[in-house]
């Protein structure tokens, strides 16, 4: 977990590279995400001292769009592909799979904070379909029986 | 420094590269290249040179489109033609390194064509190869041939010769220009590029805004991150026309964050843009003066919608609003706003750079030019295409994309994303323009095709989209977000073998009332998806309802898994394969599924060996097997060395 006093130099740091316009809110959003891998509540609340914007109108923000999260994230990010090339090349059989390695639905984080499952609409890398990626990592034409092999790769 | 002088300095340095003495290899290094590996082929084609003591130009392209064999690589000896080789893994690479570069054995056994001046025997020139020869490409005229993160590559090529063009020409031939080429925007819709601009041109007010709408969220589509990454300033040259044209001053390029490549490449052609006075004050030593900035989308596909977009832009919840007024009226913060997508805007700079009626020689009557499509799914060869309009799905899918694997057979193919609809067979032969495919219910959309094969259930399908546009439904019309809700529950009844007969009605009724309810196109076409399937597989629905079937075997609450006692040999291997622990049985004794642990997965069908051939799926009927492990029936003598025939002769 990461002490207190480290959040506010993070967020300090942060805050440096804006100059306050209420239009900058979603980018300095993603830039804590980011580094901290969540929007602690804290957090959220700076952001609007400095935007000049109220608690209500970060939360709203922020739960509007997908890629912020709430609570801490894993070391390792899992996301599954869901789009339409995925879906009709057997998606649907990966992210199960991987459920049942990892021990957790989507959206959730195992409890030694070692890995965060989530899916997407689309990566955009169609050909390879089925695809997932780890950390960045993008894997094309997974199998369930390649999956064993990339889990631990991320490790 | 002039722009005579850059483009001269450029032209020569092109020049010196394909005349260069020094061997050129190229890889194909876009998202979708380095998710094949293509990363990993630097690093091997570097060593096993250094090795050799060779020196030769290794360089990175965009994605020529062939990505069902990548990873791509180009050799091109002095004086010779670039020899492109696919499916390159690093054993492979240094193999054609010791055998081309040093033994001067293009090894036509293992080349896919050529490009480039001259011909070597037994290798065709790439672009005669069937998935190249139809297509017309325009916007992604460079992908995969320059540099991208080059901006002298692009320069080399024509490129901002389009926005010199522009900038000695009053603004509004500038827009009768786009408009004479009869462009329509490539996001989707059609409508008349030139037209959108001079809309906003004429708005009153000196602060306009230009937004370049790089939100590619249809699942299924990669048109926009493959060109962003292949060719960043095609697209940049084209928003600055229409900046020019509009009198806009400022411009935003709203992406995806799930396209990281594609943002570093657009970062770094802005900062090169800068340098050569491309941005900034007084462009070119003209009066047109234009600041660009790069926004991140957040996650939420319903940005794609010029509305919902701006909101986002403006730091608030991306929710459309009710048009009038239009973004040409009250856009950004009010202002007069443009927004085009980035095939679009690539499209412009190639327009002015060879002219309105040059771009108009391509396509139909109607609808003029060409489009870029994303081929997945149950396709040979998929990839991304830039096809003249007007061309025919068939030849598209069976000319260009080779049809379906494994011998399969056609079922469908999806175009237009969640907004459209699968077509069936009996339209292959449809030209693909936007008239046509609204006709038949579906869209053009913005490119994605995602072809269906006979193991794809088009009631799952839809349920699919519905599944996508339900999440993404961004809440403000009630019947978008209660109605997609209600659709999604029938469409998970039907696919469980709950769906009732009145169900048909229900979801037809639905759609009309989603349709005329929702402020944005995401509520608007959300029912197409199931519409169309209504439309052309009703018998697939029929058989899910009536008769608690799914005809294609996918829906997992309607199949069940088999061992037929007669076929399994004992053999063990489902067992130890099951994920579930599903299968009992032991040595030489046959087989049996547990019904209540069966997960559906197909593990034990894909496992079990072809010889045996003793695991069935089946849908909508049962199958007799004992209740508990009994000996086997012991395969006919000599089944051993020609296991195919005698197995399913003995029933």
């Amino acid at each position: 977990m990461t002490a207190e006093p480290d959040v506010a130099r993070e967020l300090a740091e942060i805050l440096s590279h804006y100059s306050g316009a209420k239009s900058e809110l979603i980018p300095i959003l993603q830039d804590v995400q980011e580094k901290l891998g969540y929007l602690p509540e804290e957090v959220m609340q700076r952001v609007a001292k400095f935007l000049r914007l109220t608690d209500n109108t970060v939360y709203g923000v922020s739960t509007f769009y997908a890629q912020f999260s709430f609570t801490p994230t894993g070391r390792n990010k899992v996301t599954v592909c869901r789009g339409t090339a995925c879906h009709v090349r057997g998606g649907a059989r990966i992210l199960a799979e991987i459920e049942r390695r990892l021990g957790i639905k989507e959206g959730e984080t195992t409890d030694d904070l070692e890995y965060t499952l989530e899916t997407t609409a689309c990566f955009g890398s169609c050909a390879l379909a089925p695809v997932v990626v780890i950390n960045k990592n993008v894997y094309g034409r997974v199998t369930t029986a390649k999956l064993a092999e990339i889990l631990t790769m991320a490790e | 420094m002039s722009f005579d002088e850059i483009r001269s300095r450029a032209v020569s340095e092109w020049e010196a590269l394909e005349g260069s003495d020094k061997t050129r290899i190229f890889i194909g290094a876009a998202t979708c290249g380095r998710a094949a590996g293509a990363m990993a082929l630097f690093d091997v084609i570097q060593k096993k040179l250094a090795e050799h003591n060779v020196e030769a130009i290794v360089g990175q392209v965009g994605c020529i489109g062939l990505c069902y064999i990548e990873p791509l690589i180009s050799i091109a000896k002095p004086g010779r033609p670039h020899i492109y080789y696919s499916d390159v893994t690093p054993e492979l690479a240094a193999q054609l390194i010791e055998d081309y570069v040093i033994n001067d054995n293009p090894r036509p056994d293992l080349a896919l064509g050529s490009t480039g001046e001259g011909e070597i025997e037994g290798i065709p020139r790439l672009f005669d190869l069937p998935m190249l020869k139809p297509q017309v490409r325009i916007a992604l005229r460079n992908c995969g041939i320059i540099d991208p993160e080059n901006i002298n590559n692009y320069i080399a090529r024509d490129g901002y010769s389009g926005l010199v063009k522009a900038l000695g020409m009053k603004p509004e031939d500038v827009g009768e220009e786009v408009k004479k080429s009869g462009l329509g925007g490539r996001g989707g819709a059609g409508f008349p590029t030139g037209l959108k601009w001079e809309f906003c041109r004429k708005s009153p007010g000196n602060i306009k805004y230009v937004i370049c709408n790089a939100d590619e969220g249809d699942p299924g589509a990669f048109m926009d991150r493959s060109l962003l990454e292949g060719d960043p300033h095609a697209v940049l040259e084209g928003i600055l026309i229409g900046a020019y044209s509009i009198g806009a001053g400022e411009g935003y390029i709203y992406i995806r964050a799930e396209y990281p490549l594609a943002i570093e490449r657009l970062k770094l052609a802005i900062s090169q843009m800068e340098e050569y006075g491309l941005l900034g004050n007084n462009i070119l030593g003209s009066d047109f003066s234009f600041k660009l900035s790069i926004k991140q989308g957040a996650g939420a596909f319903v940005c794609g919608e010029e509305t919902a977009l701006m909101a986002s832009i403006e730091g608030q919840r991306g929710m459309p609003r009710p048009r009038p007024p239009f973004p040409a009226q009250s856009g950004l913060w009010g202002k007069p706003t443009n927004i085009n997508n980035v095939e679009t805007w690539s499209s412009v700079s190639a327009i002015l750079q060879r002219g309105a009626d040059w771009y108009s020689g391509y396509g139909t009557e109607a609808s003029k030019g060409t489009k870029t499509f994303a081929l997945a799914g149950k396709i040979v060869r998929t990839g991304l295409i830039e096809v003249p309009l007007g061309i025919t799905l068939e030849e598209i899918i069976f000319g260009i994309g080779g049809g379906i694997p494994d011998g399969k057979r056609f079922k469908a193919v999806q175009t237009g994303g969640p907004s459209g609809g699968c077509l069936p067979e009996s339209l292959l032969n449809l030209p693909v323009d936007y008239k046509t495919l609204a006709q038949a219910g579906s869209i053009m959309g913005s490119g994605g095709m995602v072809v269906m094969d006979e193991e794809t259930c088009m009631v799952d399908v839809a349920r699919y989209f519905l599944t996508f546009t339900q999440d993404e439904s961004c809440g403000k019309c009630v019947p978008c977000r209660l109605g997609t809700k209600q659709m999604l529950d029938i469409l998970n009844d039907i696919t469980q073998g709950k769906g009732k007969p009145e169900d048909i009605d229900l979801l037809q009724g639905l759609s009309k009332q989603i349709n005329a309810g929702s402020l944005c196109g995401l509520g608007q076409t959300a029912p197409n998806p199931v519409l169309t399937t209504l439309r052309y597989f009703g018998d697939e629905y029929e058989a899910h309802i009536k008769e608690k079937r799914c005809p294609a075997l996918a829906c997992t609450d309607l199949i069940t898994f088999y061992i037929l006692p007669d076929k399994c040999q004992g053999c063990g291997i489902c067992l130890r394969k099951c994920p579930s622990e599903a299968i009992l049985g032991d040595k030489r004794l046959v087989h049996i599924v547990d019904q209540d642990k069966c997960s559906k997965c197909g593990t034990c069908l894909d496992v079990c060996p072809a010889k045996f051939g003793a695991v069935v799926k089946v849908s909508g009927e049962e199958i007799a097997v004992p209740s508990e492990p009994i000996p086997i029936t012991p395969a006919k003598k000599g089944t051993e060395d020609s296991p195919e025939s005698s197995v399913s002769d003995e029933t």
